[in-house]
C-alpha cells in the first residue's frame, strides 16, 4: 500500500511538472507581455529602451529557457510579484485559498446533507413517484447555469426582499462573524444546488447497485430490519464510490467556483484567477492555475487512496 | 412468457425506438430541442413580421416593461428582448452542436486508434488524456479564450470578427472536451477487437483502417451518440458561462450568456432582465440532458428488463 501511494505520488509530480509547462506556454499566449504594459505606462520609452528591458527581464529568451528560469524560482518558493495586487504572489494567494476553502466546505456540507437522504430514499423505491421527483431535482441541478442561479438569488433576496447582501465577504468596515456568515449564504446556496444535483445521482446509483447484491439478500433472509440493512449494510458500502467521486471532484469544485465567486464578488481562488487573466497579471495567473492543477491531482490521488483504504477487497500488493 | 416473447420482436432499431418512446422526458426533451431550433432558425422572419430589429438601439425606450410591441420588454439599450433571445438561441445552439460534434470526432479518432493499436502508443495517449482531465477546466478555458491568436502566427483578419468569436469558442471547448468520448471509444474498442467477428475480418485480410471503420466504429456508436448528446448541454453551459464572463461571444452579437452580463450590471435598476436568457439556457440544457438519458436507455439493450 505504501509503495503504491509512493509510486502514485511520483506519477502525480511528473504530471504536475508537464502540466506546469503547458500552463506556462498558455499564459505566454495571453496578449502582450510585461514590457508592453510598462510601455503603456511610460510612453517616452524608445525602441532601444524596449529592447534592453526585454533583455533585462529575459523576454528575448526562447520559451523553454524562460520556463526553466521561472520553474527554478518557483521551486525555491519565489512565485514572483503580483502586478494587480502590488504584493508578492504568495501573499495574494493565501487569503484567497482560505476564502475558497470556507465556501467549498460549507457548500459541500449543505449539498451532502440534502443529497445523501434523498439519494438513499430514492434508491429504496426505484421507479416510485418519490424517485421520479428526486430524479427531476437531480436533472434540474446539473442543468442549472450557476451564474443565472446566483443572479436570480441576488434579484430575489438582495434586490426585491433586501434580506441578504448581494456580494462581497463582509460589510465595508467589518461587521463581525454574523456579518460574514450572512455574506456566505447566497454563494453557498448557489454552489450547493449544483453539487446536490450531481451527488444525488451518484448516491442513488451506488445504493441501487449495492442493494442488488447477495450479502443484502443474506441480511434480509436472516431477518434484519429494513432500516438496519439500509443504514448498516448498504449505506456504508455505497459510501465507497461516493467518497471516491467526491475526492475526484475536489479540483473541479475548486475552479468551478470561479463563476459563483465572480457573480458574488467573493475573493476566492476562482475570482483571483479570473481577475489575474483579465488584468494581464501573468505571475498571479500562473500561480493560481498551477495551484488549481495541483489540487485536482491531489484529489485524484486522495480518491485512489480512499478507495483502497475503504474497500478491503482492493490490495495493491 | 408471452409478454417476453412479444417484446423481443422487431429489428434492434425498432426496439430501440420503442424503448426511447417509453422515456417520456426524453421525448419531451427532443420536442423542446426541435421547437427551439425552429424558433431560432425563424428568428429573422419573426423579426420582419413583428417589425422589430434585434440590433436596433432605441435610447428613448430603455428597460421598457412588456408591451404588445415588445412582449418581453426592452433591454438597457432599448433593444427588443424577445428578438435578441431568439438571435442568442441561434448562436448558443450552433456553438453547442458544433463544439460537441468536433469534440466527438477528435475523441472518436483518438480513442479508436489508441485502443486498437494498444501498447506504448496507447499508454502515451492515455497519460495525455489524464493530463488534460487534470487541468482545471474553467480557468483553462478563460486563459484560452483570452489568448492572442496572433501569437500562434494566425492572421488576425482571416475571418470577420463575429465569426472569429464563434469559431474560437467552438475550437477551445472541443480542444478540452474530447476526453470523455476518447475514453469511452477506447474502452469499447478494447473489448470489440478481441471479438470473433473482428478477428475473422482481420484473418480475411482487412487492414487496420478498414477494421476500425467498418467493424469497430459502428459497434461503438451507441456510447458516442449518448456522450455527444449529453455534452451538447454541457457545452451550452460552458459557452454561456464564458460569454457571461465577457470572454465568449462578444456583443453586439447576442448570446444567452452575454445578455446576462448586461443583466448583472442592471440588477438594481432592471432586475427582470436577468430572467429570460437564463431560463432559456436552463430549459435547453435540461432538454439535452433528458434526451441523452433517454438515448442511453434506448441504445442499451440490457436496459430492456427494467
Amino acid at each position: 500500500m505504501l509503495r503504491h501511494i509512493f509510486s502514485r505520488l511520483i506519477q502525480s509530480a511528473v504530471v504536475l511538472a508537464v502540466m506546469s509547462f503547458v500552463i506556462y506556454s498558455l499564459i505566454g499566449l495571453m496578449p502582450g507581455d510585461p514590457v508592453d504594459l510598462m510601455i503603456a505606462h511610460t510612453p517616452g520609452l524608445t525602441a532601444e529602451d524596449q529592447r534592453r528591458l526585454r533583455e533585462l527581464h529575459g523576454l528575448d529568451q526562447p520559451l523553454l529557457g524562460r520556463y526553466l528560469a521561472w520553474a527554478g524560482n518557483v521551486l525555491q518558493g519565489d512565485l514572483g510579484y503580483s502586478r494587480l495586487q502590488a504584493r508578492p504572489v504568495l501573499d495574494a494567494l493565501l487569503p484567497a485559498l482560505g476564502n475558497s476553502l470556507i465556501l467549498l466546505v460549507a457548500s459541500l456540507a449543505v449539498a451532502l446533507a440534502i443529497a445523501l437522504p434523498l439519494g438513499v430514499l430514492a434508491a429504496m423505491r426505484p421507479g416510485s413517484v418519490f424517485d421520479t421527483f428526486v430524479n427531476m431535482i437531480a436533472f434540474a441541478g446539473i442543468s442549472m447555469p450557476v451564474f443565472w442561479l446566483g443572479l436570480m438569488l441576488i434579484v430575489v433576496f438582495a434586490v426585491l426582499l433586501g434580506w441578504l447582501p448581494a456580494g462581497g465577504v463582509e460589510t465595508i468596515g467589518g461587521g463581525g462573524l454574523a456579518d460574514r456568515a450572512l455574506h456566505l449564504v447566497l454563494p453557498v446556496v448557489t454552489l450547493a444546488v449544483a453539487g446536490t444535483g450531481q451527488y444525488v445521482r451518484h448516491v442513488r446509483a451506488a445504493m441501487i447497485e449495492i442493494l442488488r447484491q447477495d450479502h443484502i439478500r443474506t441480511a434480509q433472509a436472516k431477518g434484519c430490519s429494513r432500516r438496519r440493512i439500509v443504514m448498516h449494510h448498504a449505506l456504508r458500502n455505497a459510501m465507497i464510490p461516493v467518497t471516491t467521486i467526491l475526492a475526484l471532484d475536489i479540483g473541479a469544485m475548486f475552479s468551478g467556483a470561479l463563476i459563483t465567486e465572480t457573480v458574488f464578488a467573493y475573493p476566492g481562488m476562482g475570482k483571483l484567477i479570473y481577475d489575474a487573466v483579465m488584468g494581464n497579471d501573468y505571475n498571479l495567473a500562473l500561480a493560481g492555475l498551477l495551484l488549481a492543477t495541483a489540487m485536482t491531482l491531489a484529489g485524484n490521488l486522495l480518491a485512489d487512496i480512499a478507495y483502497a483504504w475503504l474497500d478491503p477487497r482492493i490490495s495493491y500488493r | 412468457m408471452m409478454d417476453g416473447l412479444s417484446r423481443r420482436q422487431g429489428s434492434p432499431a425498432a426496439r430501440a425506438i420503442k424503448r426511447f418512446r417509453r422515456h417520456r422526458l426524453a421525448v419531451a426533451g427532443l420536442v423542446v430541442i426541435l421547437l427551439l431550433t425552429l424558433l431560432a432558425l425563424a428568428a429573422p422572419l419573426l423579426e420582419a413580421w413583428r417589425g422589430v430589429d434585434a440590433e436596433a438601439v432605441n435610447l428613448l425606450a430603455r428597460n421598457a416593461s412588456p408591451s404588445l410591441a415588445h412582449p418581453l420588454g426592452t433591454d438597457e439599450l432599448g433593444r427588443d428582448v424577445l428578438a435578441r433571445l431568439l438571435r442568442g438561441g441561434q448562436v448558443s445552439l450552433a456553438v453547442g452542436l458544433a463544439a460537441a460534434l468536433v469534440a466527438a470526432v477528435i475523441g472518436t479518432a483518438i480513442g479508436l486508434v489508441s485502443g486498437y493499436l494498444g501498447g506504448r502508443f496507447d499508454a502515451v495517449i492515455m497519460r495525455l488524456t489524464d493530463g488534460v482531465v487534470a487541468l482545471p477546466l474553467l480557468p483553462l478555458l478563460i486563459v484560452l479564450a483570452a489568448a492572442d491568436p496572433a501569437k500562434l502566427g494566425l492572421a488576425p483578419d482571416l475571418l470577420p470578427p463575429e465569426a472569429q468569436g464563434v469559431l474560437r469558442i467552438v475550437l477551445i471547448i472541443a480542444l478540452v472536451g474530447w476526453t470523455t468520448v476518447a475514453r469511452l471509444v477506447r474502452a469499447a474498442t478494447l473489448s470489440l477487437k478481441t471479438r470473433d467477428f473482428v478477428r475473422a475480418a482481420i484473418a480475411a485480410g482487412a487492414g487496420p483502417g478498414r477494421v476500425m471503420r467498418r467493424h469497430i466504429l459502428p459497434n461503438a456508436a451507441s456510447p458516442i451518440i449518448v456522450a455527444t448528446t449529453l455534452s451538447v448541454g454541457n457545452v451550452i453551459l460552458l459557452e454561456s458561462a464564458l460569454s457571461f464572463l465577457g470572454l465568449g461571444i462578444q456583443p453586439p452579437v447576442p448570446s444567452w450568456g452575454n445578455m446576462l452580463t448586461g443583466a448583472l450590471d442592471q440588477v438594481w435598476t432592471a432586475p427582470s432582465l436577468a430572467v429570460w436568457p437564463g431560463l432559456m439556457i436552463f430549459i435547453t440544457v435540461l432538454a439535452f440532458n433528458f434526451l441523452g438519458d433517454g438515448l442511453q436507455d434506448a441504445l442499451d439493450p440490457r436496459s430492456e428488463d427494467h
